[in-house]
């Protein structure tokens, strides 16, 4: 039985922990609404693009440019988002096990899956495990996710892509459903899977364009791979920001939970230290008579 | 002449505008261009440069960085990296820019790598400029 004094300590522990995690959950909040705002202000630029590159790829011949060619699979890379800070629930585990997953279970298929990582968390989870191979870790970019970001490293996957030192590139990321709920993602990348577009439901006009068809193209699918590498970041920070709200909300409810029981324990330890007091006293007297 | 183009312009970060407009001119990657309403379906790429468009008698300016231009229907959508209206720009910071890519320049020679991203960041402040100037003149 513990005694008042420590019931006591216990108690003040626990509402100093609900404090901070309560705090937390306040700046998650407000940072989850900035960062949906911004994944729904990128969407129309995206959904766009994609319109576009589906339209010029169904005309082209898929073998013209690299970056739509099917090479086989050889070496793949795998582009693993997560979060540089924990305490946000499953939200960093969940991604990197599908990834895990997705490398062990491919193992045959391809020759090599290698591994880049934005974000430490996921770096710290898989760079123990064995046959992970991690090429690359960028740590602390997703603090201020600016489009730069996006662009520099797009050209880097773009390049390795063009050396054919990947054949296939992969993203995974927690996508954004809503403030409670997080999908682990895996996305390919590259090549790029140009939309079907059905023929009948959608009326596509014949355009001029300017230069000519292929070297639009050619601009527009590098762009294609920065704006989903854009895209996928922000929404992984909007995910993160969910997660952690409802991982600190839920850790607030436990520590309420907590402080009831524990004043109940204290209550009824103090009870029964008065009750036992009053004994003594009533026994004390009984034997002086 | 009765008939309006609809221009959206989209950039990663925000929907820049939407509006109802007469006339636009954009830079694109072979040339200038002028848009009137009933241009028949295009698709081209742009530069960094000014895209410029008239509603009514105002005429408005844009600095723009890469992009497209998509023309359908009386419908233009331009998507671009970043675009700013001629009056969100900071003169200031422009001129800084240009002044910072000015001497990066004088160290490079044109084989460098880093020559071509300091060009073009040349190049997006002098639009920038440029484009500020047009504000205060009108």
């Amino acid at each position: 039985m513990p005694t008042l004094k420590e019931i006591k300590k216990r108690i003040t522990s626990v509402k100093n922990t609900r404090q901070i995690t309560k705090a937390m959950k306040m700046v998650s909040a407000a940072k989850l609404r900035r960062a949906q705002d911004s994944v729904i202000a990128a969407r129309p630029y995206a959904d766009k693009m994609l319109n576009v590159l589906s339209s010029l790829a169904q005309r082209e011949d898929p073998e013209a440019h690299a970056l739509l060619q099917q090479r086989g699979k050889r070496r793949a890379l795998i582009v693993l988002l997560t979060a540089d800070r924990g305490l946000c629930g499953g939200f960093n585990a969940n991604v990197s096990k599908a990834a895990e997953r997705m490398i062990r279970q491919n193992k045959e298929g391809y020759e090599a899956i290698d591994l880049m990582m934005i974000g430490r968390k996921g770096n710290d989870y898989l760079k123990r495990r064995k046959g992970m191979n991690i090429v690359k870790v960028y740590e602390n970019i997703t603090g201020n996710i600016s489009y730069s970001t996006a662009s520099l490293l797009g050209q880097e996957i773009v390049e390795w892509y063009n050396e054919e030192k990947y054949d296939a590139v992969f993203l995974a990321y927690n996508a954004f459903r809503s403030a409670i709920s997080q999908d682990p993602t895996i996305s390919q990348l590259l090549p790029i899977i140009p939309r079907e577009e059905d023929a009948t439901e959608q009326h596509v006009p014949e355009y001029i364009y300017e230069p000519n068809r292929s070297e639009v193209l050619a601009q527009v699918l590098p762009k294609h791979v920065e704006v989903q590498i854009f895209r996928a970041l922000l929404e992984s920070v909007a995910s993160e920001h969910g997660a952690r709200m409802s991982a600190m909300d839920s850790a607030s409810k436990n520590a309420s939970e907590m402080m009831g029981r524990l004043t109940l324990a204290y209550n009824r330890a103090r009870q029964a230290a008065i009750t036992k007091e009053l004994m003594e006293i009533i026994s004390g007297a009984e034997s002086v008579k | 002449m009765a008939e309006k183009l609809t221009l959206d312009l989209v950039t990663p970060y925000r929907h820049v505008l939407s509006e109802e407009v007469d006339e636009l001119t954009a830079p694109g990657s072979v040339g200038d261009f002028g848009i009137l309403p009933a241009h028949t379906p295009l698709l081209t790429t742009l530069r960094i440069g000014e895209l410029s468009y008239r509603r009514g008698n105002e005429q408005f300016h844009v600095a723009i960085n890469w992009g497209f231009v998509e023309v359908e229907n009386d419908h233009v959508t331009v998507l671009v990296e970043t675009a700013e209206p001629a009056d969100e720009i900071d003169l200031e910071r422009a001129k800084a820019a240009l002044g910072r890519a000015e001497e990066a320049l004088k160290k490079l020679s044109p084989e460098d790598k880093e020559f071509a991203v300091m060009r073009s960041a040349l190049d997006r402040a002098m639009v920038r400029i440029q484009v500020a100037g047009r504000q205060t003149r009108r």
